[in-house]
């Protein structure tokens, strides 16, 4: 039995076969919506997060399974002061797989130990949030037709931004990637990636000014700068507004760059770039459910229902 | 030199930091043993000018040393058995430790279930950078030594 922790779980080749799946997913969806009958997934959502939960239980009511579940700690045995491991128990005799988030680091993992099903890490505090990654990587891999090859600039919040720590540890996998790092001084991306790229010999570029590396870029990862991880104030408001991707900026890009970020977004892509055809965004979203779906299928190791 | 009487079975720790053979009497939980324990300290040394000596008779097999490495590696582990020398242990640093150390992350799983127990893996041996199992969190030596 297998379980997602990290994106660094699954290696390349385990990763190409999960694309793979998801790829045919998209293009037949209709040979996978029975592929889950009899099956339930469990979401257990000790933290409020709409979008990622309703991707999941979208991914699973499209392979033909159902959906038990809480979305908030308050409605679960958590506010009884249950443990993760004992709560993990019980749901391991009520479903097939569980998608957990939880706002403490480490808590699928825990449950993960105990488990007598499959469980993906939905998010665990500031820590991991893996399948937000494998989104990533199917988009880029689906619209770029390749994963490697590009120059991706990463932008907004890159001293906290989970996401991106992820997907930089994702990638330096491939081959033949620069990385461009833009962002103010005061969230700049942490020495522990500096160092992982250092030690790989994997070129990088650490800007304050988004104007100035756009037109190198292949693909742009864009990031809420998000409240919750300033101490006051008065620092948000003055940094928030730093990085603001428009039209202007947007006319210095590649024809076939690419514009993605994980969403929820504030104000830091401006609504004009929506209409881009460039904005990759929305379809990134989409990509989440199908790589959602191939997930589910392939920790239950599942095949898709013949007709 | 003070001289303390020979060892028929057990260990004698040398070339131990002067100073540091009460905290590795408590690392090593000796106080929990009942057994012979002479702890010398400040003894003249000539590669380290003063140095603490350990001397536990024991069962050889009652200790794990590898925990040692995580105060310094440096410590010559000397095993007798019948009197003699019969290996010098080489230290190196132990790839994971539990219940040594505890996760200081408000935000790690282990600071709400309590019963869960305190595992740190060896991140990278060469800066002997040790994170939580669960938040990844890297123990920080300076501000909490052991």
């Amino acid at each position: 039995m297998r379980h997602l922790m990290s994106p660094l779980d699954f290696s390349t080749e385990e990763l190409d076969l999960l694309f793979g799946l998801a790829e045919d997913i998209r293009k037949n969806p209709a040979k996978y919506a029975h592929a889950c009958h009899g099956k339930i997934l469990a979401t257990c959502f000790y933290e409020p997060s709409t979008r990622t939960r309703l991707s999941f239980e979208s991914a699973m009511i499209r392979l033909g399974g159902q959906i038990i579940g809480f979305a908030d700690a308050a409605s679960s045995s958590a506010s009884k002061g249950e443990s993760v491991s004992d709560t993990i128990r019980i749901i391991s005799c009520y479903a097939d797989i569980c998608a957990m988030r939880h706002p403490k680091e480490g808590a699928p993992m825990v449950a993960a130990e105990k488990s007598l099903i499959p469980v993906i890490n939905a998010g665990d505090g500031g820590h991991q949030h893996p399948t937000q990654t494998l989104t990533d990587l199917l988009t880029i891999h689906s619209l770029k037709g390749r994963l490697g090859g590009f120059t991706i600039g990463l932008c907004g919040d890159l001293k906290f931004g989970r996401t991106v720590h992820s997907l930089i540890k994702a990638l330096v996998r491939y081959h033949d990637i620069k990385f461009v790092f833009i962002s103010p001084e005061e969230l700049r991306v942490p020495d522990y990636i500096t160092d992982l790229l250092k030690s790989r010999n994997i070129p990088y570029e650490e800007v304050i000014r988004l104007e100035r590396v756009m037109p190198q870029l292949d693909l742009l990862y864009m990031t809420r700068v998000q409240k919750e991880r300033f101490f006051n104030e008065e620092d948000y408001v003055r940094l928030k507004d730093f990085y603001i991707l428009n039209a202007d900026k947007m006319a210095l890009a590649k024809k076939d760059m690419l514009v993605l970020h994980p969403l929820p977004r504030v104000n830091e892509i401006s609504v004009e770039v929506d209409e881009d055809p460039r904005a990759a965004y929305f379809r990134q979203a989409q990509y989440g459910v199908y790589v959602r779906m191939a997930l589910i299928l392939t920790l239950l190791e599942l095949e898709p229902a013949c007709e | 030199m003070l001289n303390v009487g020979k060892l028929e079975e057990g260990f004698v720790l040398d070339h131990i930091k002067a100073g540091s053979s009460l905290e590795l009497y408590d690392l090593l939980q000796l106080d929990k043993l009942d057994c012979t324990v002479a702890i010398i300290k400040n003894a003249r040394s000539e590669k380290m000018e003063k140095k603490d000596i350990l001397k536990v008779e024991c069962d050889i097999n009652t200790l794990d040393l590898d925990v040692l490495a995580l105060i310094d590696h440096n410590i010559t582990v000397n095993v007798i058995k019948n009197g003699e020398i019969v290996e010098k242990k080489e230290l190196a640093l132990p790839k994971q430790i539990k219940n040594v150390i505890r996760c200081h992350n408000p935000r790690c799983i282990t600071s709400i279930e309590q019963e869960l127990p305190h595992i740190f893996f060896l991140a990278d041996a060469e800066r002997e950078v040790y994170r939580c199992k669960y938040c990844e969190e890297k123990y920080n030596w300076t501000a909490r030594p052991l």
